[in-house]
């Protein structure tokens, strides 16, 4: 354990790259699984030790090559990321069981393996995006994600999958455009390319180019703001998790949108915000307006929606406006309700979407005309389905109140009342969507269509339970939650100017 | 097939040295401009005129589909592999210096290994790319 313990932070990132290029070789989907859920069962071991070694002994730096920084590229775990690398790490452990059965139904054999592959690809390219100290390194870590999203899209069975998938592509690639511009813009101010240095050299560059600073700052924020669906950036989510596999959907939904909300905090609060004094610039403005907008008008969006996939996700935008919000509120309760959002929503998401991919693994379909007293077919599903449903809507007794009660908390502290009645009032909007599936699920008689449906495998069953008991579970203890959020916001708002 | 004779004739003298140009770009990498990347797309760039010229089946005889496809992770494997190697041996991931007595014949030895898992990569990827659009509607 001690020869291993000074690389942890880059076998976190270097194990599931192993894991892909050998699951790359693999021809059987069997086997791809097999190698897939051993990596998936690794990670969360590696980032509790490093969030509690971390948590104990401050921050830990890991120079690749050997080469120190800023010239060499630095893994750098601090609370911040060490708290995403458990989200991230675990969400992919807790799901990997659900994949057996779901993916041996929705792909053709001859592309399982190859899934397998883009996936341990993906969860490379988060850990990496989480763990690095390096700006350009975020990037290339940035593109190893994405590109394998775009695959995973567009595996799904639907057609449109494949027009989503490039819809996505070619926003996406816009976004990591404007962030590597932004990078480029940063490297010409500052000369160095790791995070810890740029934050010490960007006040000089402030003082002396300071609408060049600005230029960096906006290119990022638009960059990632693409990458992680802030409204009005939003348009490719929907289509992308609609037609994506049932498991892409929960993993992505959980992680992907998590780590760029995570990348835009680290920009913010320990780049800009240490060298830059924010009061001069509308940041919080813009940030709130937009999260507002988003959630109110995907929410709406969200009530008029069909598919349940499509709603869903379209609740995602909205639910990714409270994680926003707390960014922009950026005062100690608002911020630990956007960082405690980032946990409490991926693990709600990936219930329901996990839920929703046991529909289609016994009905086919997860459109909500066909779902008529599928809750009388599917209790155990349906039931967290609805303990997760009451999590997003922001019931108290789930994590999801607790999210936003910091939030309504953060704006007290600002003395922004009109808020607080805008907080309830889109909760309120959720009532209706999330009724309304709860509605047909329970109240309608079973259609006929649905008379062979039953619950699903227990490999399927077990992690859906788990996630949404873990709704309940953060709902009542909050200490690993709200508790570390609240130690990591009191360190950020510390350090900003 | 007949009447392109110069063009049959043409392409079977320069294989062999665009093959020759691609190694010397792959191991001039070390002194000047060069290296894995541009000797793979050379290396690709010969099978992909040899499959233009005599057919893709011929191309497949020398490059076979299943290899491509393999060539792909494995690459990277041997790139990522030496890293791990410099893990195992005690030092930090990517650190060569330990691969060999000397530090600088280490470090050496460790860009000699990394740029042949490029060239495997991406020789493998271009070939790869090229057959999926070939094969199309076959």
């Amino acid at each position: 354990m001690t020869a291993v313990q000074p690389h942890l932070p880059v076998l976190q990132v270097v194990i599931p790259l192993l894991g892909a290029l050998l699951a790359g070789l693999l021809r059987r989907g069997t086997s791809g699984f097999a190698l897939a859920l051993a990596v998936s069962w690794l990670m969360p071991l590696i980032a509790v030790a490093l969030l509690c070694q971390v948590l104990t002994g401050g921050p830990i730096s890991y120079h690749l090559g050997g080469w120190p920084p800023p010239w060499g590229i630095e893994y750098r775990v601090d609370a911040l990321n060490g708290f995403v690398l458990v989200l991230v790490s675990t969400i992919g452990a807790v799901g990997m069981p659900f994949s057996y059965r779901s993916v041996a139904l929705e792909l053709e054999p001859r592309q399982q393996a190859w899934f397998y592959c883009m996936y341990l690809l993906c969860l490379t390219g988060l850990l990496g995006i989480t763990v690095t100290g390096d700006a350009f390194n975020a990037f290339v870590f940035l593109e190893i994600s994405s590109l394998s999203t775009y695959v995973m899209i567009a595996l799904g069975r639907d057609r449109r999958a494949l027009l989503s998938s490039y819809q996505y592509l070619i926003m996406g690639t816009i976004g990591a455009t404007f962030y590597i511009i932004g990078v480029g813009f940063i490297y010409l101010l500052t000369g160095s390319l790791n995070m810890v240095d740029i934050s010490a050299r960007l006040g000089a560059a402030w003082a002396s180019q300071p609408s060049a600073v600005i230029a960096a700052l906006a290119f990022v924020t638009v960059g990632l703001s693409l990458k992680l669906a802030l409204f009005p950036l939003h348009v490719w989510l929907p289509n992308a998790y609609a037609y994506a596999p049932s498991f892409t959907t929960v993993f992505l939904s959980a992680t992907a949108t998590k780590v760029t909300i995570y990348l835009l905090i680290r920009y913010y609060f320990t780049i800009f915000g240490v060298s830059i004094d924010f009061r001069a610039l509308p940041i919080t403005e813009v940030i709130v307006v937009l999260s507002l907008a988003a959630m109110f008008i995907a929410s709406l969006v969200a009530v008029f929606e069909q598919n349940v996939k499509r709603m869903l996700a379209y609740s995602s935008v909205a639910q990714i406006g409270y994680i926003t919000l707390g960014i922009g509120l950026a005062d100690q309760a608002g911020l630990t309700g956007g960082l405690v959002h980032i946990v409490n929503h991926a693990l709600m998401k990936a219930a329901l979407f996990m839920s929703m991919g046991a529909v289609f693994y016994r009905v086919g379909t997860v459109n909500l005309k066909d779902l008529a007293g599928i809750g009388r077919k599917m209790p155990i599903t349906m039931a967290a389905f609805t303990v997760a449903g009451f999590g997003l809507i922001g019931t108290p007794g789930t994590s999801g109140f607790i999210s936003k009660w910091y939030l309504a908390l953060g704006a007290f502290e600002r003395g922004w009342w009109w808020l607080v009645f805008l907080i309830v009032a889109s909760s309120l909007i959720a009532v209706v969507y999330v009724g309304r599936v709860l509605e047909v699920a329970w109240r309608r008689e079973p259609s006929p269509a649905i008379a062979e449906a039953s619950d699903p495998p227990l490999t399927m069953l077990v992690p859906i339970v788990l996630l949404a008991a873990a709704t309940v579970y953060f709902g009542f203890f909050t200490e690993w939650t709200a508790g570390v959020a609240g130690t990591v916001a009191k360190t950020l708002i510390g350090g900003l100017k | 097939m007949k009447l392109d004779l110069i063009l049959r004739i043409g392409t079977k003298l320069i294989l062999p040295f665009i093959l020759l140009f691609a190694l010397y770009v792959q191991f001039h990498g070390d002194f000047g401009p060069g290296g894995g990347f541009q000797a793979g797309v050379i290396t690709a760039a010969m099978v992909i005129l040899l499959a233009i010229t005599f057919g893709i089946d011929a191309a497949q005889r020398i490059a076979p589909p299943w290899l491509v496809s393999r060539m792909v992770p494995v690459g990277v494997l041997i790139y990522a592999g030496t890293g791990v190697l410099g893990l195992l041996l005690g030092k930090n991931f990517l650190d060569y210096s330990v691969l060999l007595h000397d530090p600088v014949h280490g470090r050496e030895l460790g860009i000699f290994m990394v740029e042949a898992g490029v060239l495997i990569t991406v020789s493998g990827t271009m070939t790869s790319l090229f057959y999926a659009f070939a094969e199309r509607g076959r």
